[in-house]
């Protein structure tokens, strides 16, 4: 039997900070972001980054946040017990078992999104693996207000996976080949992922190309977000946070729609809301709550 | 924080917007006694203040479980908006 392709797997890693040791700080959180799609486990010595894990998330909810908090240690020499306060947020954060508290992914995002591109953030748009936020916050990254839309797979991570496996072109260029043609499509009509796959093949069948394709559906996914943006407002600067993020085929287009930039990081957009989560954890610390 | 509970869909958006620094004055909450649904709750939000939003289980139906207050024919009996007295609860259909 040929072997299958899984062109939507993207790459699962870990990172540790070769300039920070552990053993010098004072406070030592994580935060646990166990999404519907990716999980994150990020531990923060004294508020900075110090290591990360960011891997699929499995079927067991605390198996995952066990092996992604597991993997972010791997050969720093940390055990759990040198953590003084975890977070877990995202859908199954209450599913964390060695976590302090529960904090939404909302708030956790918000106050990632502060650190990772600055206090001037006020717009985040975070495009996870099942569903799709639009979060104002102010110079602390505090929530002002938020929308959400987790009833609709359309611009979602997951629905460009299944469009990755469609077309047969690795997630991670997905964005780039959306970007190879001629003349911009039209969006695809459906605003569901099932039936956009079925106009998609459609297309295919009808001599679109696959680049003109992706296009077609990261303009959809730009449309289809930039909608749940307009009911709370647009107020830059503007950020991009989840997986989405890093697909340039959907933030050109974004930012095309909106008319607005949006800001850039070093840091990878997957771990916003576990950074969020890590920083409360170091807050709730600080004013005793453990 | 303006808290945006529900959904968006083919169908139309589908929302709850609850102004909680409004909700928080409000001492007595009578927006949980008076939905006939009970899909109100009071919680502890994310920064610990006292603050009311739409329970998990309805906020991906909510334009069924609030039917009774807005039928299709258009006439509306919003009871949560009614007893509100800080004016923190809009729908968004």
């Amino acid at each position: 039997m040929a072997e299958v392709k899984e062109y939507w797997r993207w790459k699962e890693y870990n990172w540790k900070n070769p300039d920070i040791n552990w053993q010098d700080a004072a406070v030592i959180t994580a935060g646990i972001d166990v999404g519907s799609v990716s999980s994150q486990a990020v531990i923060m010595c004294d508020g900075e980054l110090y290591a990360f894990s960011n891997m699929r998330t499995g079927s067991d909810s605390p198996n995952s946040a066990l092996n992604a908090i597991n993997w972010a240690m791997a050969d720093t020499g940390l055990t759990q017990k040198n953590i003084h306060f975890t977070v877990g947020t995202g859908y199954g954060r209450v599913n964390v078992p060695f976590a302090d508290r529960a904090i939404t992914e909302i708030a956790c995002h918000a106050r990632g999104a502060n650190y990772m591109y600055g206090p001037t953030v006020r717009t985040i748009l975070d495009m996870g693996g099942q569903d799709c936020k639009a979060i104002h916050c102010n110079e602390k990254g505090k929530v002002i207000s938020f929308i959400m839309n987790d009833k609709c797979a359309a611009g979602t991570g997951r629905g460009m996976e299944v469009f990755a496996n469609l077309l047969g072109v690795s997630i991670e260029e997905v964005g780039e080949r959306s970007l190879q043609v001629d003349e911009e499509p039209g969006p695809v009509s459906s605003t569901c992922v099932v039936f956009a796959k079925t106009e998609a093949t459609g297309l295919l069948r009808s001599g679109w190309s696959t680049e003109k394709v992706l296009a077609a559906y990261c303009s959809a996914m730009a449309h289809r977000v930039v909608s749940l943006l307009e009911r709370i407002g647009m107020e830059e600067d503007f950020a991009i946070t989840g997986g989405i993020a890093k697909n340039v085929g959907v933030v050109s287009r974004l930012e095309k729609e909106l008319g607005v930039k949006a800001l850039k990081t070093r840091h990878d957009t997957q771990i916003a809301g576990a950074i969020g989560g890590a920083l409360f954890a170091k807050a709730l610390v600080e004013k005793g709550k453990k | 924080m303006i808290a945006n509970y529900g959904y968006k869909d083919g169908s139309g958006d589908f929302f709850i917007s609850i102004d909680t620094d409004k909700c928080i004055a409000c001492e007595d909450k009578p927006c949980l006694e008076a939905c006939p649904i009970k899909i109100l709750e009071k919680f502890a939000d994310d920064y610990d203040d006292e603050v009311v939003g739409v329970k998990e289980e309805h906020r991906k139906k909510i334009k069924y479980s609030c039917a009774e207050c807005k039928p299709a024919s258009g006439e509306r009996n919003l009871a949560c908006q009614k007893v509100c007295q800080p004016g923190a609860i809009e729908h968004s259909w």
